[in-house]
This record gives C-alpha cells, structure tokens and sequence, in this order.
C-alpha cells in the first residue's frame, strides 16, 4: 500500500510538472491560479512546523519540561532567519533538543 | 560562434557548476529523509525508492512523516500532491522556453523541475537565447541535482539503520523545513499564510483521515491572499 502511494505520488508530481509545458499547449496561467499558488509554500510549511514543535503526544505543549521541543525549535529558528544554513540548523537545533531533555 | 556540440557542453557544463553550491542544503536534507525512511515504519526501501520516484524533497519528508502515522493511505496522496502543486507555477512560467525544443525533451526533462533548477534555469534564461544552451543548462541543473539527492538519501537509509530512536531524530524534519520557510515569509501575506497555516493545522490536528495538514495549508493559503488584497490599495 505504501509504494502504491508513493507511486501515485511520482505520478501526480509528474504531472504537475508536464501541465502547462506539455499539456495545456502553454496557455498563460490564468491569475485566479497564479495569486493563490505562491502562497502554497509558506502555508505548507507552516502547516508542518508549527504541529510538529507546539504538541506533544496530540496536546498543546510549551513547557520544555513536558514538550523540549518547542523551545529547541525557536532557538533552530532563531539561527535558521541569521543563516540559512540546513547543516547547522540541524545541529543547532539537535544540540538544543538533547540539552533541554538533559535539563529537564 | 561554437559548433552546436560545444554549445551543449557548455549549457550543461554551467548547468552542474551553478547547482553545485546549493548541494551543501541539499545534501543534509537528503540524509534526513533516509534517516527518517529507515527508522520509521515506512523502511529504508522505500524511503531510497521516493527519490527517483517522486524527487521532490518536501512532498518526499510529508509522505515519509504520515505514512509512519494512522494517516490514511488516501491523505498522504492529497497531502503530498498539494505540497506539490507549486510545480504548476514554473511549468506554466518554463512552458515558453520548452517549447523551443524537441519534442521528446518537453516530455522528458520536466521530471527534473525542481525547486532549483528552475529558480536557476529562469535566471540564467534572462541573459541568454539559444534553445540548445538553454535545454543543456537545465539538464547539468536537473541532473547536478538529482544524482547527489539518491546518493545523499542512499547515505541517509545506511546511516539511519545505526542510530537509535532514543536520538529524537524526526525533529530534523521540521527544523529542515523551518529553514525552508525562512525566505517564503519575507513579505506579509507570505509570513499570514504560514503563520494562519501553522495555526490551523494545530486546531485541526484531532481531524479525521490526518487531514489537518491539508485543511491548515488551504486555510493558509486563502488567508494569504486575503493579506495580499488588504495591503493592495
């Protein structure tokens, strides 16, 4: 089931990408579609971040005693808006993550 | 002028040499999706298989994430092709440079339409108007990029299988993606849509099927546009 998913998944990516090369015979993208588009990205990702570092087992949690993760996170962020550097977004926030587990 | 096969290898040449520096994100961001693969339920296999078959690095981690979790099979489907639909936005804005080739490489080559390679290819298309050039350029950017992503995955999976869950590393994937969402939030409606997205995506994470991702991104979405209008006089 799995690699059906990821299957269909290449398949739908693909198609994306063809859509206006190959198939709408390079037809401008109306601006109903151009507008909403460029703000798919920062929604997704905030869509991802955000859940992923403010809950803890389904739960809203800040407390780096309950949930490290939160606080790790607006230390990665901190160095991730001064740099933008991946590697060191990993370690710094990695860093931190076991730091505040250790503390707490 | 040169002769048309050095005008080729001089496009892709440029191509893999203007790629090369983004490689130092790239390559990190590939050994956490096989570290995450590997010591996930989805396995090593697949997570190594969702490089050549999807090759698109944010919707490869999202499908990674949830198909460890209770997500329906259906929604990890959704989910990642809305992470993916900003694909039609290059191939819409690549669609008049394609078509100047042949017509087997317009069927071919956008497989390799990658965040970067298109960020590239249209910067570097503003300096430049030969068709072959160009088509050869986004080829060394699309290749430059693809052959170091299996391989950095490939690493990620073996490296992976060593390191214990006890490490949390399923954190990289969010700090990954808040580097990514760093240059997107440099204007308002940008900073509303993410900052609405991630809100609603927190309120919906008990909704059914795992569709809160989903149902924060569209919220996000529409939120961006309304921020956009606002700030229009």
């Amino acid at each position: 089931m799995m690699w059906v998913a990821v299957v269909i998944i290449g398949i739908g990516t693909y198609l994306t990408r063809l859509s206006f090369i190959g198939a709408f015979g390079e037809r401008e993208m109306p601006a109903w579609m151009e507008q909403p588009l460029r703000f798919v990205a920062p929604a997704v990702m905030g869509a991802i971040v955000l859940p992923a570092v403010v809950q803890s087992d389904g739960a809203l949690a800040l407390l780096p005693s309950v949930n490290p993760r939160f606080l790790a996170a607006v230390i990665a962020a901190a160095v991730a808006y001064k740099w933008r550097n991946v590697s060191l977004v990993i370690a710094v926030g990695m860093g931190s993550l076991w730091i505040l587990d250790w503390l707490f | 002028m040169g002769t048309p096969g050095d005008i080729r290898q001089e496009g892709f040449n440029d191509g893999v040499r203007a790629l090369a520096p983004l490689l130092l994100a790239v390559i990190p961001f590939g050994l956490v999706l096989g570290v995450t693969a590997a010591s996930t339920a989805v396995g090593g296999l697949l997570g190594i298989g969702t490089s050549p078959i999807i090759f698109a690095g944010a919707a490869q981690l999202v499908t990674v994430q949830l198909l460890d979790t209770d997500t329906s099979i259906a929604v990890v489907i959704v989910t990642a092709l809305v992470v993916n639909v900003r694909h039609l936005m290059y191939s819409a804005t690549m669609a008049p440079h394609f078509s100047e080739w042949p017509r087997r490489s317009r069927f071919l080559l956008p497989y390799l339409l990658t965040d970067q390679a298109f960020a590239l290819s249209i910067l570097r298309y503003e300096t430049t108007n030969d068709p072959a050039y160009k088509r050869w350029f986004f080829i060394g950017a699309g290749m430059g990029l693809w052959l170091p992503w299996q391989l950095s995955t490939i690493a990620g999976v073996v490296l992976g299988a060593k390191i214990p869950d006890s490490l949390g590393l399923g954190f990289a994937i969010p700090l990954v993606f808040l580097v990514l969402l760093i240059p997107v939030v440099q204007t308002r409606p940008g900073l509303v849509a993410a900052i609405v997205g991630g809100v609603v995506a927190v309120a919906a994470a008990e909704a059914p099927y795992g569709l809160g991702l989903v149902i924060g991104a569209l919220v996000g979405v529409a939120a961006g546009v309304w921020a956009e209008r606002l700030g229009q006089p």
